[in-house]
């Protein structure tokens, strides 16, 4: 047999339905505890026994085929559209087997399409500490199908799902249900205008809320111009579905199913008890914060030096080893500087990912959305809007991405539009060096004043999140059901393979998708920095040559000169005697002006350089742009740096470091270079306080982020919301700049 | 009539059989339906949210949703 079997994973959230993927296809991937977390198509290639092979894609966790979100509607449309190339030959339930009652719903409407399904009942290894006995060979008969019992977490049963999928053709396609008893009149009536069509695939295509695929609109359409019901009956006949569907499920279990309470144990009411305890839970919930922070800021930060310090000696190898020209140059002032700038956020994103997919993976993530959603209420937001602004302090990205699990449309677009506000990874390192440079070192109450202005930062981007959600709470005049349910979990002890793939997928997203961003603008810098068209630009090295024949170098570069040669005496031991470790007058005076001709060499180069890039495409571009920028205190390299940094912030100190020519030397770090930059009135550094903070304060608020506001455009289907967050939170971050700017100055 | 936002800690009902309110789907697909006992396991320390087992499902479902949902309280929870 040549062609592979089509298998469409589906099942109930939190029933560890990608477990069961990950070990079917050994392909791992993201699976939660948090109910929803798997929302994008997951496949992979099973082989099966006798050389058969699976093609078996992971579907959206569902409660059912009555689709409320389109999440599951993306499993609805598969099912009822038999010419998606994924249509699938057998449909895998995965339940979960203490909650077999409920997921047998979903399964019971799988059935009744008459698509080959199999059952899978996952966790059999919790059955005898639930107290839980089953008859699987009486309830293979009732349901007419065939049940594999599966524990994941001890890697029993896969198997048997795999034999099972291999002899597909021989499972019955018999319906559980006749669904014409939902409405025998209505039913009959659909049977007579459309006689060639699957009467309960038809209902499902009338009483679904969700859009879908072209082909099936048309279906919509024919159907609902027939509908002589109004939506409110039919809502009635879905909930009499459902009543029906549980009679049968109720009849099945009956003598199949048996839970004595008596055997079973649990820790849910003990934990429940502490975590979500009106003192305890939130102390722990804040102290659980507190160490993701700690990870973030503290112990990332080890990794990441250690891959600054790489990059470092890659760039200088690259520059000695290959021959001098513009192809080394691409490479190592390019291509080499844009993957640092990509990798350096790994450790970053790495940690708050293992955080949350612990969270998630225990269950504790729920109890978060129960604590906070009475206090996030007042602002517009839900519970579940939590976890997207914790996230967005790593990324906004997949902070975006992770309100699919809010309900409410309202509530979930107030927490996409807010969310930009809270502070990502890639505004660090530019609040990090701006404090270092402007903040002074004293301290206040024992803490720092650098380390307070970083709190503060924080608390800023966190309180302006909320303060917009009220703003648009009041605006927006969305009516949205205010449905809110959030699935309690059992706690369970997280799976290291499914933590570890998370946390790697996470960071594979991130230096694939940002990174692609960060290292094109590198490499679009770089040349619109190392090109330009003009006399000044192309007769660069004569200009600056004469030029500091006739005036010298400049006061930058003599003062460099200077503070080199200083360090240099101190740290050399002179003695009229020949010692060991120490050399002569003589000598010293000798080393010391081989030293200075050295310096000076590397400071025309580098004058060239800085000539150069002020006449280059780059430099105009900057030029041009100076009057808009210099009443919040820049000039216009600050203001390439802010334009770069519109499509991602973290450019800002790369394109520095471009403007400047820092060089990888260690004693000439790009913090020092712009300590010695001096405003264009000549008597203050540029970095000062006022400007600094203004600085800040625009990072703070300006939407600077192309891959955000991308993301925004696909998770709220329209260019309206992101366009209204680039211009609102960049128009308001300009305001309050200026402002900060001219009260400070 | 007593929903099942009246019930107290620890305390059971009976879900009666719904007469005006159309209550959204996912409700029922978890499992509030007719006849289930539903069961107040935790109270959120604002008073809200409230946490629920329903017929083996644990959520957590706001007052307002809770009080669409009427029941039989059971006075006696050892009667069950």
């Amino acid at each position: 047999m040549s062609k592979s079997i089509n298998v469409a994973l589906i099942g109930n959230p939190n029933t560890g339905k990608t477990s069961v993927f990950n070990q079917l296809t050994g392909l791992k991937q993201k699976v939660g505890n948090y109910p929803g977390i798997t929302v994008e198509k997951k496949e992979g290639v099973c082989k099966l026994p006798r050389g058969v092979k699976a093609h078996i894609l992971d579907l959206p966790g569902t409660y059912s085929l009555n689709t409320t979100s389109l999440d599951e509607s993306v499993v609805v449309e598969l099912l009822l559209n038999k010419n998606d190339k994924d249509y699938p030959d057998v449909a895998v339930v995965i339940s979960d087997v203490e909650n077999l009652k409920r997921n047998l719903l979903l399964f019971t409407q799988i059935k009744d399409l008459r698509i080959p399904t199999i059952l899978v009942i996952n966790m059999a290894d919790r059955m005898s500490r639930k107290g839980i006995s089953l008859d699987v060979d009486a309830l293979e008969k009732k349901l007419d199908t065939k049940i594999a019992l599966v524990s994941t977490r001890k890697g029993n049963g896969i198997n048997r799902i795999k034999e099972l999928i291999a002899d597909f053709r021989t499972l019955s396609t018999a319906p559980n249900i006749d669904t014409s008893r939902i409405s025998p009149k209505y039913f009959n009536r659909l049977q007579e205008a459309f006689p060639k069509e699957d009467l309960y695939k038809l209902w499902l295509v009338i009483t679904q809320d969700v859009n879908f695929m072209p082909i099936e609109k048309k279906r919509i359409q024919d159907a609902t111009s027939f509908s002589t019901k109004s939506k409110t009956e039919l809502k009635k006949l879905q909930h009499k579905e459902t009543v029906l569907r549980y009679q049968f499920i109720n009849n099945t279990l009956k003598d199949t199913y048996k839970i004595d309470f008596q055997a079973a144990k649990g820790l849910r009411a003990s934990f429940d008890k502490v975590l979500t305890h009106k003192i305890f839970g939130y102390v722990i919930f804040l102290i659980i914060l507190l160490t993701i922070f700690q990870a973030i800021f503290d112990w990332s930060s080890y990794p990441m030096d250690f891959i600054d310090e790489q990059f470092a000696m890659a760039g200088e190898w690259i520059k000695n080893t290959l021959p001098a020209g513009v192809f080394t140059d691409l490479l190592a002032e390019g291509i080499l500087a844009g993957i640092g700038g990509i990798v350096i956020f790994i450790p970053q994103i790495a940690f708050l990912f293992l955080f949350i997919s612990l969270l998630e993976e225990t269950g504790y993530m729920s109890r978060v959305v129960f604590l906070m959603d009475k206090l996030m209420r007042p602002f517009g937001l839900s519970g579940k809007s939590v976890v997207p602004l914790i996230s967005g302090t790593a990324c906004a990205i997949p902070a975006v991405m992770a309100t699919r699990t809010i309900e409410n449309w309202k509530e979930r677009l107030i927490t996409i539009l807010v969310t930009p506000f809270t502070t990502c990874s890639a505004r660090l390192p530019v609040y990090l060096i701006l404090i270092a440079l402007v903040i002074p070192k004293g301290r206040f109450l024992g803490l720092s004043y650098q380390a307070l202005t970083l709190m503060l930062l924080y608390l800023i981007g966190f309180g302006m999140a909320i303060f917009s959600a009220m703003v648009l709470n009041k605006i927006l005049k969305i009516r949205s059901s205010s449905l809110f349910m959030v699935e309690m979990p059992t706690y369970r002890l997280p799976l290291f393979k499914n933590v570890a793939y998370t946390v790697l997928e996470k960071t594979k997203s991130f230096v694939f998708g940002a990174g692609k961003i960060i290292l094109a603008i590198s490499i679009i810098l770089w040349f619109l920095g190392s090109n330009g068209h003009s006399e000044k630009f192309k007769n660069a090295e004569e200009i600056v040559n004469s030029r500091i024949e006739t005036e010298g170098l400049t006061a930058y570069s003599k003062n460099y000169i200077q503070n080199n040669i200083d360090i240099y005496k101190k740290n050399t031991k002179v003695s009229v005697v020949e010692q060991q470790n120490a050399i002569g007058l003589k000598s010293l005076q000798d080393s010391i002006q081989i030293m200075t001709d050295i310096l000076k060499e590397k400071a025309r180069v580098q004058e060239i350089a800085s000539y150069k890039l002020e006449h280059s495409y780059i430099g105009y571009a900057g030029k041009s742009i100076e009057p808009m920028v210099q009443p919040l205190g820049y000039d216009w390299k600050i203001g390439i740096a802010v334009l770069t940094s519109f499509a991602a912030r973290e450019v800002f100190v790369g394109t520095l470091a471009t403007i400047y020519s820092v060089g990888n030397d260690e004693e000439e770090t790009i913090k020092n270079r712009m300590a010695a930059e001096l405003h264009h009135s000549g008597k203050k550094p540029l970095f000062n306080l006022a400007s600094g903070i203004s600085l800040m304060l625009f990072y703070a608020f300006a939407m600077q982020c192309m891959s955000t506001l991308a993301i925004v455009k696909r998770e709220t289907n329209s260019w309206k919301w992101p366009l209204l967050q680039l211009i609102f939170m960049s128009a308001f971050a300009y305001l309050v700049a200026l402002t900060a700017y001219q009260i400070l100055k | 009539m007593a929903t099942v936002a009246d019930l107290e800690h620890g305390q059971k009902g009976v879900i009666k059989e719904f007469s005006e309110t159309i209550l959204p789907i996912k409700l029922l697909e978890l499992g509030c339906l007719p006849g289930n006992t539903v069961e107040l396991v935790q109270i959120a320390p604002l008073n809200d949210p409230i946490y629920i087992n329903v017929n083996g499902s644990h959520i957590a479902i706001r007052r307002s949703l809770a009080k669409q949902i009427g029941l039989d309280i059971i006075e006696d929870p050892s009667a069950i």
